[in-house]
């Protein structure tokens, strides 16, 4: 386990999750997601102010092979996408976990974010899916 | 011998099987009636070289009418060279190659294709083409209705005086996910869209987007700066529907109004597609470089390989159905590569200003056959202004008026009132730059003629 995912969630669609202990979320795509899809040339964040339920789809992600979804990990409202991917996606695959989030969002309740893998489990998870 | 596979007793065995006698008796659930029975007055079987007689006889019979037919397809000169190259072993394929290392020459020519459609157009993108105007206009309201997050509704507005085949499949491909294609009616006096009837619309949110023919179904000019700025202010997305080749001389859809508009669509049949009973056709669409995520259909670029040489790829296709399944942007996964690659090779053969030049002549001929007809008190049925299709008003029903000039060797013009019953007495009518002043002094005399009987 990495210093760098130690405190995030994890997504069985290969999305991260950061509790900024405020009450928000910051969300990304995995390093193994970032691996698999390749280059990437083009991120659609979704609006501020946008509701999302569990499991929707609310971003995309373009690479050089395909266009594939971002999916929203728990219900909420999308309070900002991350401007510098618009000029910038290369930043998911340089610093997924850094720079390279791609929005944030307040959750109606965190409760559901204790449900989501670690990063042992996800490292499993990702290891079963060979 | 009969190319039926199985045998007398093998049909024996089958009907056995299922406990019937005759495969007549397999029929019994459709009444008599229903049945088509012998087919009555089709001669015995001729040879090749007879039925080929026969087809030129009666090929012969049809002559040579003279066609003042548009609405929404347009007779045009088309030079021999155009279909003389398209038609070669190198491009003449049923489907458009991709493989980039075995078609290069096809990416490039797609490539130059959507470079001229842009330079018509004033826009920044264009995809490289779609199945036909019509399908292109409603690809245009889907993305429309993906591009506009604003909106509260998915209702586009769509003028009453755009080609109605167009609405039709518009309506069509788009209903059943839930779109509305509003009707906005047309000034009955200008034959264009006023204004002032979008003042309905102005809510926040009320509409996605609004549809502006340019030159409209009748012909006629739209005023599309204050539609286009109409669309501008209150956040509607503005889809321009064009004849091309008008675009040699009107202003460019890219520089409508104070900002532009965000799709163009058209039919590119004027460029080098000839008639043919209706098709094949092909559909163009060019976008603000903003929208291009949302752009259906696929586009050519021009890239570097590692070594440095330029190399032409399809990019922009990680969206398209084959790849993304379900959740495609659109269902469009190929375009229509020949005829697009007779219509780039006959923009190239015409140029910008053989292409203005075959605007200018069909403006000239159509606005003459106005003014002659109008020395017998034929006129305009609209008083906007219009390009090279007119809507004439005649003191009759235009049915009868038609077929009088048909037995003349003339195909008079379209009769509006197959779409509006109030249009009944009027004909559309197009001379292109294919028709010669004799041509247009017999329409004249025939048109006289019928009106006079």
């Amino acid at each position: 386990m990495s210093q760098q995912t130690a405190d995030l969630k994890f997504t069985q669609s290969h999305e991260w999750v950061r509790d900024n202990g405020d009450g928000t979320c910051t969300l990304g795509i995995t390093e193994h997601a970032q691996e698999l899809l390749g280059d990437l040339v083009f991120v659609e964040a979704p609006e501020a102010g946008r509701r999302v339920a569990a499991g929707d789809a609310c971003a995309v992600v373009e690479s050089v092979k395909a266009a594939s979804d971002v999916y929203a990990p728990l219900a909420g409202e999308i309070l900002s996408g991350n401007e510098a991917l618009a000029d910038s996606p290369e930043l998911i695959n340089q610093e997924p976990y850094g720079d390279g989030w791609i929005f944030k969002f307040r959750p109606d309740s965190m409760e559901a974010l204790g449900e989501l893998m670690d990063a042992a489990a996800y490292d499993a998870f990702v290891e079963a899916e060979g | 011998m009969p190319f039926i596979p199985h045998t007398e007793t093998d049909v024996r065995e089958m009907l056995a099987a299922i406990g019937v006698d005759r495969t007549e008796d397999l029929f019994d659930e459709i009444p008599a009636r229903l049945r088509a029975g012998e087919l009555e007055g089709v001669p015995p079987a001729l040879s090749e070289m007879e039925t080929l007689r026969l087809m030129r006889e009666r090929a012969a019979q049809d002559g040579a009418l003279l066609n003042f037919i548009g609405a929404g397809a347009y007779e045009h000169h088309i030079p021999a060279a155009v279909w003389e190259i398209a038609t070669r072993g190198e491009f003449y394929s049923a489907y458009t190659p991709y493989q980039a290392e075995a078609s290069q020459g096809t990416l490039q020519l797609i490539y130059e294709y959507q470079s001229m459609m842009t330079g018509l157009t004033g826009m920044e993108v264009s995809n490289a083409s779609l199945y036909d105007g019509a399908s292109a206009l409603a690809e245009a309201v889907l993305m429309a209705v993906r591009l506009n997050r604003r909106a509260k509704t998915r209702r586009v507005l769509v003028p009453r005086s755009l080609n109605p085949a167009w609405r039709a499949t518009a309506h069509n491909i788009v209903h059943n996910q839930g779109i509305e294609l509003v009707d906005l009616p047309y000034d009955a006096a200008t034959g264009r869209v006023d204004p002032a009837v979008l003042a309905d619309y102005e809510e926040e949110g009320a509409v996605t987007a609004l549809v502006v023919p340019q030159p409209n179904f009748f012909g006629v000019l739209e005023e599309v700066d204050t539609l286009s700025d109409w669309a501008a202010r209150h956040g509607v997305i503005l889809i321009a529907a064009v004849n091309p080749l008008t675009l040699a001389l009107l202003k460019p859809p890219g520089e409508w109004g104070e900002t532009g508009v965000d799709i163009v669509v058209g039919d590119g049949q004027p460029l080098g597609a000839p008639l043919s009973f209706g098709g094949p056709y092909y559909g163009f669409m060019c976008a603000r470089k903003q929208h291009v995520r949302q752009m259906p259909g696929r586009i050519v670029g021009r890239a570097i390989d590692a070594d440095g040489k330029p190399g032409f790829v399809l990019t922009l296709q990680a969206r398209e159905q084959h790849i993304r399944r379900s959740k495609a942007t659109s269902n469009i996964c190929t375009n229509q590569g020949l005829v697009v690659t007779a219509s780039t090779i006959h923009m190239a053969i015409l140029g910008p200003e053989g292409l203005a030049r075959v605007a200018s002549a069909s403006y000239a001929n159509t606005h003459t056959l106005i003014e002659r007809a109008a020395t017998f008190g034929v006129r305009p049925a609209f008083t906007g202004d219009c390009f090279h299709e007119v809507a004439l008003r005649l003191p009759r029903r235009a049915g009868a008026v038609l077929e009088a000039m048909a037995a003349d060797g003339i195909l008079g013009g379209y009769d509006l009132g197959r779409i509006s019953p109030e249009l009944d007495d009027a004909i559309l009518v197009c001379a292109t730059e294919t028709k010669t002043s004799d041509d247009l002094e017999l329409y004249i005399e025939s048109l006289r003629r019928a009106l006079a009987a």
